[in-house]
Protein backbone atom coordinates (compact mmCIF):
# COMPACT_ATOMS: atom_id res chain seq x y z
CA UNK A 1 0.00 0.00 0.00
CA UNK A 2 2.84 1.99 0.79
CA UNK A 3 4.49 1.71 -2.24
CA UNK A 4 1.42 1.97 -4.32
CA UNK A 5 1.16 5.67 -3.17
CA UNK A 6 4.90 6.37 -3.48
CA UNK A 7 4.94 5.09 -7.03
CA UNK A 8 1.47 6.91 -7.96
CA UNK A 9 2.86 10.26 -9.08
CA UNK A 10 6.19 8.50 -11.08
CA UNK A 11 3.61 5.92 -12.92
CA UNK A 12 1.14 8.54 -13.24
CA UNK A 13 3.89 10.67 -14.80
CA UNK A 14 5.08 7.62 -17.22
CA UNK A 15 1.60 6.89 -18.58
CA UNK A 16 0.35 10.93 -19.35
CA UNK A 17 3.83 10.82 -21.36
CA UNK A 18 2.95 7.78 -23.06
CA UNK A 19 -0.18 8.97 -23.75
CA UNK A 20 0.66 11.86 -24.68
CA UNK A 21 3.21 10.29 -27.78
CA UNK A 22 0.91 7.75 -29.08
CA UNK A 23 -1.29 11.06 -29.50
CA UNK A 24 0.90 12.84 -31.48
CA UNK A 25 1.17 15.28 -28.83
CA UNK A 26 4.87 17.50 -27.99
CA UNK A 27 5.56 16.50 -24.56
CA UNK A 28 8.96 18.12 -24.61
CA UNK A 29 7.22 21.41 -25.53
CA UNK A 30 4.19 20.67 -22.69
CA UNK A 31 6.18 20.05 -19.68
CA UNK A 32 8.70 22.84 -21.00
CA UNK A 33 5.84 25.69 -21.64
CA UNK A 34 3.99 23.98 -18.16
CA UNK A 35 7.00 24.49 -16.54
CA UNK A 36 7.02 28.70 -17.44
CA UNK A 37 3.51 28.69 -16.61
CA UNK A 38 4.67 27.12 -12.69
CA UNK A 39 7.36 29.72 -12.93
CA UNK A 40 5.02 32.56 -13.01
CA UNK A 41 2.78 31.37 -10.58
CA UNK A 42 5.57 31.08 -8.16
CA UNK A 43 7.21 34.13 -8.47
CA UNK A 44 3.29 35.63 -8.38
CA UNK A 45 3.21 34.32 -4.84
CA UNK A 46 6.68 34.94 -3.62
CA UNK A 47 5.18 38.64 -2.89
CA UNK A 48 2.69 37.87 -0.58
CA UNK A 49 4.68 34.92 0.99
CA UNK A 50 7.14 37.33 1.99
CA UNK A 51 4.53 39.72 3.47
CA UNK A 52 2.72 37.30 5.46
CA UNK A 53 5.48 35.25 6.48
CA UNK A 54 6.82 38.74 7.79
CA UNK A 55 3.65 38.91 9.87
CA UNK A 56 3.45 35.13 11.11
CA UNK A 57 7.06 35.25 12.17
CA UNK A 58 6.09 38.32 14.38
CA UNK A 59 2.84 36.75 15.70
CA UNK A 60 5.31 33.81 16.75
CA UNK A 61 7.53 35.24 18.05
CA UNK A 62 5.53 37.55 20.29
CA UNK A 63 3.92 34.47 21.56
CA UNK A 64 0.10 35.37 20.46
CA UNK A 65 -0.31 32.83 18.46
CA UNK A 66 -0.02 30.25 22.21
CA UNK A 67 -1.57 32.44 23.80
CA UNK A 68 -4.93 32.20 21.07
CA UNK A 69 -3.95 28.18 20.78
CA UNK A 70 -4.39 28.12 24.38
CA UNK A 71 -7.45 30.05 24.82
CA UNK A 72 -9.27 27.50 22.31
CA UNK A 73 -6.90 24.35 22.80
CA UNK A 74 -9.72 22.54 24.84
CA UNK A 75 -12.44 22.80 22.32
CA UNK A 76 -10.18 22.02 19.42
CA UNK A 77 -8.83 19.42 21.40
CA UNK A 78 -12.26 17.71 22.09
CA UNK A 79 -13.07 17.75 18.38
CA UNK A 80 -9.80 15.89 17.68
CA UNK A 81 -7.79 19.15 15.88
CA UNK A 82 -4.58 19.89 17.12
CA UNK A 83 -4.26 23.07 18.67
CA UNK A 84 -1.06 24.11 16.75
CA UNK A 85 -3.20 25.02 13.54
CA UNK A 86 -5.41 27.28 15.20
CA UNK A 87 -4.42 29.95 12.91
CA UNK A 88 -4.50 28.13 9.91
CA UNK A 89 -7.95 27.23 10.69
CA UNK A 90 -8.69 31.03 10.99
CA UNK A 91 -6.47 32.36 7.31
CA UNK A 92 -7.65 29.66 5.49
CA UNK A 93 -11.62 30.89 4.33
CA UNK A 94 -9.98 34.48 4.03
CA UNK A 95 -6.45 33.79 1.98
CA UNK A 96 -5.28 31.71 0.43
CA UNK A 97 -1.75 32.90 0.18
CA UNK A 98 -1.46 33.44 3.95
CA UNK A 99 -3.23 30.04 4.32
CA UNK A 100 -0.09 28.82 2.36
CA UNK A 101 2.62 30.66 4.51
CA UNK A 102 0.68 30.01 7.69
CA UNK A 103 0.58 26.07 6.38
CA UNK A 104 4.31 25.98 5.33
CA UNK A 105 5.10 27.80 8.58
CA UNK A 106 3.77 25.08 10.45
CA UNK A 107 5.25 22.14 8.31
CA UNK A 108 8.38 23.36 8.59
CA UNK A 109 8.27 24.10 12.59
CA UNK A 110 7.01 20.83 13.51
CA UNK A 111 8.14 18.75 10.54
CA UNK A 112 6.52 17.99 7.63
CA UNK A 113 6.32 14.14 8.80
CA UNK A 114 4.72 14.89 12.36
CA UNK A 115 1.47 14.37 13.37
CA UNK A 116 1.06 18.40 13.16
CA UNK A 117 2.57 18.96 10.18
CA UNK A 118 0.33 16.14 8.30
CA UNK A 119 -2.58 17.85 9.35
CA UNK A 120 -1.92 21.43 8.26
CA UNK A 121 -1.01 19.95 4.80
CA UNK A 122 -3.86 17.88 4.48
CA UNK A 123 -6.13 20.99 5.61
CA UNK A 124 -4.57 22.96 3.05
CA UNK A 125 -4.65 20.45 0.21
CA UNK A 126 -8.49 19.36 0.69
CA UNK A 127 -10.19 22.83 0.99
CA UNK A 128 -9.87 26.47 -0.64
CA UNK A 129 -10.20 29.96 0.26
CA UNK A 130 -14.00 30.08 0.23
CA UNK A 131 -14.63 33.48 0.92
CA UNK A 132 -12.16 34.60 -2.34
CA UNK A 133 -14.20 31.72 -4.28
CA UNK A 134 -17.50 33.22 -3.62
CA UNK A 135 -16.56 36.96 -4.17
CA UNK A 136 -15.13 36.33 -7.90
CA UNK A 137 -18.17 34.10 -8.54
CA UNK A 138 -21.15 36.29 -7.54
CA UNK A 139 -19.00 38.87 -8.99
CA UNK A 140 -18.99 37.40 -12.42
CA UNK A 141 -22.32 36.38 -12.08
CA UNK A 142 -23.49 40.12 -10.76
CA UNK A 143 -25.69 38.33 -8.18
CA UNK A 144 -26.38 40.36 -5.37
CA UNK A 145 -28.40 37.79 -3.24
CA UNK A 146 -26.10 34.98 -2.95
CA UNK A 147 -28.94 32.63 0.00
CA UNK A 148 -27.19 29.87 1.06
CA UNK A 149 -24.16 29.68 -0.98
CA UNK A 150 -21.80 30.79 2.06
CA UNK A 151 -23.30 28.89 4.77
CA UNK A 152 -23.12 25.54 3.03
CA UNK A 153 -19.49 26.59 1.61
CA UNK A 154 -18.61 27.22 5.14
CA UNK A 155 -20.35 23.75 6.27
CA UNK A 156 -17.98 22.31 4.03
CA UNK A 157 -14.55 23.89 5.42
CA UNK A 158 -15.42 22.65 8.43
CA UNK A 159 -15.89 19.24 7.68
CA UNK A 160 -12.82 19.41 5.98
CA UNK A 161 -10.78 20.62 9.01
CA UNK A 162 -12.51 18.13 10.95
CA UNK A 163 -11.92 14.99 8.41
CA UNK A 164 -8.31 16.38 7.84
CA UNK A 165 -7.63 15.88 11.55
CA UNK A 166 -9.11 12.72 11.96
CA UNK A 167 -7.95 11.28 8.17
CA UNK A 168 -4.43 11.83 9.09
CA UNK A 169 -4.80 10.71 12.45
CA UNK A 170 -6.71 7.30 10.92
CA UNK A 171 -3.75 6.70 8.08
CA UNK A 172 -0.53 8.24 9.89
CA UNK A 173 -1.53 6.52 13.54
CA UNK A 174 0.01 9.35 16.30
CA UNK A 175 -1.77 10.96 19.13
CA UNK B 1 -9.19 45.14 1.24
CA UNK B 2 -9.91 42.43 3.65
CA UNK B 3 -5.84 41.17 4.01
CA UNK B 4 -4.87 44.51 4.18
CA UNK B 5 -6.98 44.60 7.35
CA UNK B 6 -6.28 41.24 8.57
CA UNK B 7 -2.35 42.13 7.92
CA UNK B 8 -2.59 45.21 9.87
CA UNK B 9 -4.38 43.06 12.94
CA UNK B 10 -1.25 40.33 12.41
CA UNK B 11 1.29 42.92 12.87
CA UNK B 12 -0.32 45.31 15.45
CA UNK B 13 -0.84 41.83 17.36
CA UNK B 14 2.42 41.22 17.51
CA UNK B 15 4.13 44.37 18.43
CA UNK B 16 1.91 44.67 21.49
CA UNK B 17 1.52 41.02 22.49
CA UNK B 18 5.43 41.39 22.15
CA UNK B 19 5.74 44.16 24.42
CA UNK B 20 3.39 42.64 26.93
CA UNK B 21 5.26 39.37 27.41
CA UNK B 22 8.79 41.01 26.60
CA UNK B 23 8.97 39.14 23.82
CA UNK B 24 9.76 42.66 21.97
CA UNK B 25 13.24 41.58 20.47
CA UNK B 26 12.21 38.51 19.34
CA UNK B 27 9.06 40.20 16.84
CA UNK B 28 11.81 42.55 15.92
CA UNK B 29 13.97 39.58 14.79
CA UNK B 30 10.74 37.72 13.74
CA UNK B 31 10.19 40.14 10.93
CA UNK B 32 13.50 39.78 9.58
CA UNK B 33 13.15 36.20 9.08
CA UNK B 34 9.95 35.95 8.01
CA UNK B 35 10.80 37.91 5.10
CA UNK B 36 13.99 35.77 3.91
CA UNK B 37 11.89 32.21 4.46
CA UNK B 38 9.13 34.09 2.44
CA UNK B 39 11.36 33.93 -0.31
CA UNK B 40 13.55 30.80 0.82
CA UNK B 41 10.24 28.98 0.87
CA UNK B 42 9.41 30.23 -2.85
CA UNK B 43 12.72 29.04 -4.02
CA UNK B 44 12.61 25.42 -2.68
CA UNK B 45 8.88 24.90 -3.88
CA UNK B 46 9.57 26.23 -7.66
CA UNK B 47 10.99 22.93 -8.48
CA UNK B 48 8.12 20.79 -7.45
CA UNK B 49 5.35 23.37 -9.14
CA UNK B 50 7.50 23.86 -12.40
CA UNK B 51 7.44 19.97 -12.78
CA UNK B 52 3.18 19.05 -12.46
CA UNK B 53 2.41 22.84 -13.95
CA UNK B 54 4.40 21.03 -16.86
CA UNK B 55 2.18 17.21 -16.44
CA UNK B 56 -0.96 18.96 -16.05
CA UNK B 57 -0.03 21.32 -19.69
CA UNK B 58 0.91 17.60 -21.41
CA UNK B 59 -2.66 16.33 -20.05
CA UNK B 60 -4.01 18.98 -21.03
CA UNK B 61 -2.62 18.76 -24.76
CA UNK B 62 -3.40 15.13 -25.47
CA UNK B 63 -7.02 15.65 -24.54
CA UNK B 64 -6.97 13.96 -21.33
CA UNK B 65 -8.94 16.53 -19.31
CA UNK B 66 -11.77 16.65 -22.33
CA UNK B 67 -12.06 12.76 -21.66
CA UNK B 68 -12.41 13.40 -17.77
CA UNK B 69 -14.66 15.86 -18.57
CA UNK B 70 -16.77 13.56 -20.58
CA UNK B 71 -16.53 10.68 -18.22
CA UNK B 72 -18.23 13.22 -15.27
CA UNK B 73 -21.36 14.75 -17.29
CA UNK B 74 -23.59 11.86 -16.01
CA UNK B 75 -22.49 12.55 -12.36
CA UNK B 76 -23.45 16.68 -13.18
CA UNK B 77 -26.72 15.93 -14.34
CA UNK B 78 -27.98 14.75 -10.88
CA UNK B 79 -26.21 17.28 -9.19
CA UNK B 80 -27.75 20.41 -11.07
CA UNK B 81 -31.00 19.28 -12.46
CA UNK B 82 -32.47 22.32 -13.62
CA UNK B 83 -29.39 22.78 -16.30
CA UNK B 84 -29.56 18.99 -17.48
CA UNK B 85 -31.02 20.41 -20.92
CA UNK B 86 -28.43 23.41 -21.56
CA UNK B 87 -25.74 22.07 -23.20
CA UNK B 88 -23.21 25.11 -22.89
CA UNK B 89 -24.19 25.31 -18.98
CA UNK B 90 -23.00 21.68 -18.14
CA UNK B 91 -19.94 21.69 -21.11
CA UNK B 92 -18.50 24.69 -18.53
CA UNK B 93 -19.43 22.94 -15.48
CA UNK B 94 -18.02 19.87 -16.68
CA UNK B 95 -15.20 21.25 -18.30
CA UNK B 96 -14.61 23.55 -14.87
CA UNK B 97 -14.73 20.21 -12.43
CA UNK B 98 -12.34 18.11 -14.74
CA UNK B 99 -10.05 21.37 -14.59
CA UNK B 100 -10.08 21.20 -11.12
CA UNK B 101 -9.53 17.67 -10.50
CA UNK B 102 -6.41 18.33 -12.59
CA UNK B 103 -5.01 20.76 -10.44
CA UNK B 104 -5.24 23.13 -13.33
CA UNK B 105 -6.55 26.27 -11.36
CA UNK B 106 -5.64 28.68 -14.10
CA UNK B 107 -8.23 27.28 -16.46
CA UNK B 108 -11.18 26.09 -14.07
CA UNK B 109 -11.82 29.58 -13.18
CA UNK B 110 -12.53 31.02 -16.42
CA UNK B 111 -14.40 27.95 -17.18
CA UNK B 112 -16.34 28.30 -14.21
CA UNK B 113 -17.23 32.17 -14.41
CA UNK B 114 -18.60 31.07 -17.65
CA UNK B 115 -20.90 28.69 -16.22
CA UNK B 116 -22.13 31.46 -13.60
CA UNK B 117 -22.21 33.87 -16.35
CA UNK B 118 -24.59 31.69 -18.19
CA UNK B 119 -26.63 30.48 -15.08
CA UNK B 120 -27.32 33.92 -14.08
CA UNK B 121 -28.69 34.86 -16.95
CA UNK B 122 -31.92 33.63 -16.21
CA UNK B 123 -31.89 35.91 -12.94
CA UNK B 124 -30.85 39.22 -14.31
CA UNK B 125 -28.13 41.59 -13.13
CA UNK B 126 -28.63 42.21 -9.11
CA UNK B 127 -30.86 39.03 -8.98
CA UNK B 128 -31.01 36.20 -7.09
CA UNK B 129 -28.88 33.09 -7.04
CA UNK B 130 -30.70 29.79 -8.49
CA UNK B 131 -29.57 26.36 -6.88
CA UNK B 132 -27.64 25.68 -9.73
CA UNK B 133 -25.19 28.41 -9.06
CA UNK B 134 -25.09 28.30 -5.70
CA UNK B 135 -24.14 24.55 -6.06
CA UNK B 136 -21.45 25.48 -8.42
CA UNK B 137 -19.98 27.86 -5.81
CA UNK B 138 -20.03 25.47 -3.27
CA UNK B 139 -18.59 22.90 -5.30
CA UNK B 140 -15.58 25.43 -6.61
CA UNK B 141 -15.03 26.71 -2.22
CA UNK B 142 -14.45 22.62 -1.88
CA UNK B 143 -10.87 21.20 -3.08
CA UNK B 144 -11.39 19.09 -5.90
CA UNK B 145 -8.13 18.59 -6.97
CA UNK B 146 -6.50 14.97 -7.14
CA UNK B 147 -2.68 16.05 -6.53
CA UNK B 148 -2.07 18.70 -4.73
CA UNK B 149 1.27 19.93 -5.86
CA UNK B 150 1.61 23.31 -3.90
CA UNK B 151 1.49 21.58 -0.63
CA UNK B 152 3.83 18.17 -1.39
CA UNK B 153 5.85 21.13 -2.79
CA UNK B 154 5.81 22.64 0.31
CA UNK B 155 6.68 19.29 2.20
CA UNK B 156 9.42 18.48 -0.32
CA UNK B 157 10.69 21.80 0.94
CA UNK B 158 10.78 20.82 4.36
CA UNK B 159 12.93 17.90 4.18
CA UNK B 160 9.55 15.07 4.13
CA UNK B 161 11.16 12.03 3.20
CA UNK B 162 7.56 11.31 0.84
CA UNK B 163 5.58 14.36 0.15
CA UNK B 164 3.23 12.53 -1.66
CA UNK B 165 2.53 10.34 1.53
CA UNK B 166 -1.06 12.56 2.22
CA UNK B 167 -2.68 11.83 -1.09
CA UNK B 168 -4.79 9.10 0.71
CA UNK B 169 -5.74 11.77 3.71
CA UNK B 170 -6.38 14.33 1.10
CA UNK B 171 -8.76 12.48 -0.71
CA UNK B 172 -10.55 11.06 2.31
CA UNK B 173 -10.91 14.80 3.63
CA UNK B 174 -11.61 16.09 -0.04
CA UNK B 175 -14.76 13.57 -0.49
CA UNK B 176 -15.48 14.14 3.21
CA UNK B 177 -15.64 18.16 2.69
CA UNK B 178 -17.54 18.01 -1.07
CA UNK B 179 -20.21 15.68 0.70
CA UNK B 180 -20.73 18.11 3.38
CA UNK B 181 -21.01 20.93 1.19
CA UNK B 182 -22.92 19.21 -1.62
CA UNK B 183 -25.88 17.48 1.35
CA UNK B 184 -25.75 20.94 3.10
CA UNK B 185 -26.42 22.67 -0.31
CA UNK B 186 -29.02 20.39 -1.36
CA UNK B 187 -30.71 20.52 2.34
CA UNK B 188 -30.54 24.46 2.81
CA UNK B 189 -32.00 24.72 -1.38
CA UNK B 190 -35.30 23.43 0.09
CA UNK B 191 -35.70 25.70 3.31
CA UNK B 192 -33.71 29.33 1.92
CA UNK B 193 -35.76 30.19 -1.02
Amino acid sequence: MDLFFTMLVPCLMLAVAVTALIRRVDVWGGITDGARAGLKVSLNIMPPLVGLLTAVYMLRASGALELLGEALSPALTAIGIPPETVSLLLVRPVSGSAALGVGAELIRTYGPDSLIGRTAAVMLGSTETTFYTVAVYFGAAKIARTRYAIPAALCADAAGFLAAAWAVRLIFGGT
Amino acid sequence: MAMSVIWTVMVGAAVLCGLATGNGPAVAKGALDGAAAGVELCLSMMGVMCLWTGVMEVMRRCGIADALSRLLRPVLGRLYPGYAGRQRVMDAVSANLSANLLGLGNAATPLGLEAARLMAEDSGPGGTASDGLCMLVVCNTASLQLIPTTVAGIRAAAGSANPFDILPAVWLASVISVAVGVTAAKLFARIWR
